[in-house]
């Protein structure tokens, strides 16, 4: 994935990239009925469904900010209303303690919101992606991706070897040693 | 299985952005050092004997067998030893935390170079610097020109600079471990046991402190974080987290023994993140976040303010090999200085030199 994985609109503005996390049971549904109902929302956000915003591991999100997202949306249904009881709960104070990380690593609050929105709400979800991307835009880019990041090493998954791996080939070691 | 050296195996040890530790713990092997030496030859060790980087550059590709190369690439000068000690080892190991994530050094990575050089050469409390004298890398003294190395503008581990083959964890690692690791290693390269799958981290466990840890566990709800100095009487057998303690277990790897828990002490992370965690600091945070008890916003801010620094405690060893590896600011003064649009500005910074030693070695 490369830094700003979008078509750069002709007049070189900047356009943001916010990559949004929404719940199978809520917020998921509101887009699609923003969809069908043809409520427009920006084209900014990628939508990217997990079960439950319980699901959301702080990683994703620092993932996204590594590899080149200007911002995270964090959806998921409204208290009370979580197919799983109480996971959008877990998901909320996560959200409240990532943000106080990310904050001290100098991402703005703002690049980094929580919205709630039940599966009838694809009014309020188009709204709130639109009033994002807005406040996204005005602040411009994050760039972490191109701020002295290394593509290889930021939002690499490297799951270190373990046992069952294949040793080293000892070819490989004569050939240095030869 | 053959041996893959056929000679006494050849050791190097060095240090690069580290305090020492790393190498007080491997002579902290007490008497094993003595079969060490003896089984070993050591080449070049600058913590404990005299030793010229021209005689390492002297050496032939490959003539080192095992180098424990402790500390992370804060200088030119690291970053030159990273490559030369690479090319002259057969099997280069990542020592101690600093080498495999930044450790406490690696949290400079929140500040900037001048913020770094205000508070070592202008305003810390023990320093007296009227004149602001501060370090550059040359100088033209009346004897002639004289360099030092370059301070970089981020620190990275060591295998953001060079592919390394194992890792060894650890703040420092505990020293049974590194006579653990280097015995299956050298046995290894003698062929006379199995060597650890390439890229493998050596000395260490799979899983994380808690399971090492012998308090006792129940269901965690945690109404405030406090720090421990602040608690008169703490539970000596309950669960340091349950207690209120921002205790870093669930995330850190195992293999220290639980130690700080057992004396008494939350457990701060040394060992670094456990087997399959990304990112060390995003585990820690589902981990405490998960037992917070409100679910209110309100409620839930006012017992997180009971972690006053959040990016120390989630990365204090591990914040140069996070996903975001530092503040902003730091990583924006690390962009390299190419004019926009020319080729170069799609390069890769810093990216790993192409010459690793073994088949699958970890360059990330």
């Amino acid at each position: 994935m490369s830094a700003h994985p979008v078509a750069a609109p002709l007049d070189g503005a900047f356009e943001p990239v916010i990559l949004g996390f929404t719940c199978n049971w809520c917020s998921y549904r509101a887009a699609d009925l923003a969809g069908t109902a043809r409520i427009k929302y920006p084209p900014n956000v990628r939508l990217v469904r997990l079960m439950c915003s319980g699901r959301l591991d702080p990683a994703f999100v620092l993932s996204a900010f590594a590899q080149g997202a200007d911002a995270v949306i964090v959806s998921g249904c409204w208290p009370g209303e979580c197919h799983y009881q109480v996971q959008n709960l877990k998901a909320l104070k996560r959200f409240q303690l990532l943000r106080r990380v990310v904050a001290g690593l100098g991402i703005e609050p703002t690049r980094l919101q929580l919205v709630w929105a039940s599966a009838a709400e694809g009014q309020r979800l188009a709204n709130e992606i639109g009033r994002i991307t807005e406040e996204v835009r005005a602040l411009g880019p994050l760039g972490w991706g191109g701020a002295g990041a290394d593509p290889a090493v930021a939002g690499t998954t490297v799951l270190p070897v373990r046992e069952g791996a294949p040793p080293p080939a000892e070819r490989d070691l004569a050939e240095v040693t030869a | 299985m053959s041996a893959i050296i056929a000679t006494k195996p050849r050791l190097a040890m060095y240090w690069a952005a580290s305090c020492g530790g790393c190498d007080i713990a491997v002579l902290n092997l007490h008497e094993k050092i003595l079969d060490v030496a003896a089984a070993v030859e050591i080449v070049f060790w600058p913590a404990v004997m005299d030793a010229k980087y021209h005689d390492v550059e002297a050496m032939p590709d490959g003539y080192i067998d095992v180098c424990l190369f402790s500390g992370g690439i804060r200088s030119s000068e690291n970053e030159e030893l990273a490559h030369l000690l690479r090319r002259k080892s057969k099997v280069l190991i990542a020592f101690g935390s600093c080498a495999n994530e930044g450790c406490i050094p690696g949290l400079a990575n929140l500040s900037t170079v001048p913020e770094i050089f205000a508070a070592s050469y202008g305003d810390g409390n023990s320093t007296v610097n009227p004149d602001g004298v501060l370090p550059v890398p040359s100088w033209a003294a009346p004897q002639g020109e004289l360099h030092i190395p370059a301070f970089l503008p981020v620190l990275r581990t060591l295998d953001q600079v060079v592919p390394v083959d194992y890792s060894v964890p650890g703040c420092p690692p505990e020293s049974p471990r590194i006579a653990e690791a280097l015995t299956a290693l050298l046995a290894g390269l003698t062929g006379t046991g199995p060597l650890p799958p390439s890229g493998s981290v050596v000395g260490a466990g799979v899983s994380t402190v808690c399971d090492e840890c012998t308090r006792t566990r129940n269901v965690k709800k945690i109404e405030r974080f406090v720090r421990i100095q602040e608690v008169p009487a703490l539970d000596p057998t309950l669960c340091l987290l349950e207690q209120g303690i921002p205790c870093n277990g669930p995330a850190t790897r195992d293999g220290c023994g639980a130690l700080c828990p057992a004396a008494g002490a939350q457990c701060i992370g040394c060992y670094g993140a456990a087997d399959g965690v990304v990112d060390y600091g995003a585990r820690l945070m589902s981990a405490f976040a998960s037992v917070v008890e409100a679910d209110e916003p309100e409620e839930i801010d006012r017992i997180l303010d009971g972690i006053p620094d959040p990016v120390g405690q989630m990365y204090r060893f591990s914040l140069a090999r996070s996903l975001l590896r530092g503040s902003r600011t730091v990583l924006e003064a690390d962009r390299p200085v190419v004019p926009p649009g020319s080729a170069a500005a799609a390069a890769p910074v810093g990216a790993a030199s192409p010459e690793p030693a073994l088949a699958g070695a970890r360059g990330r």
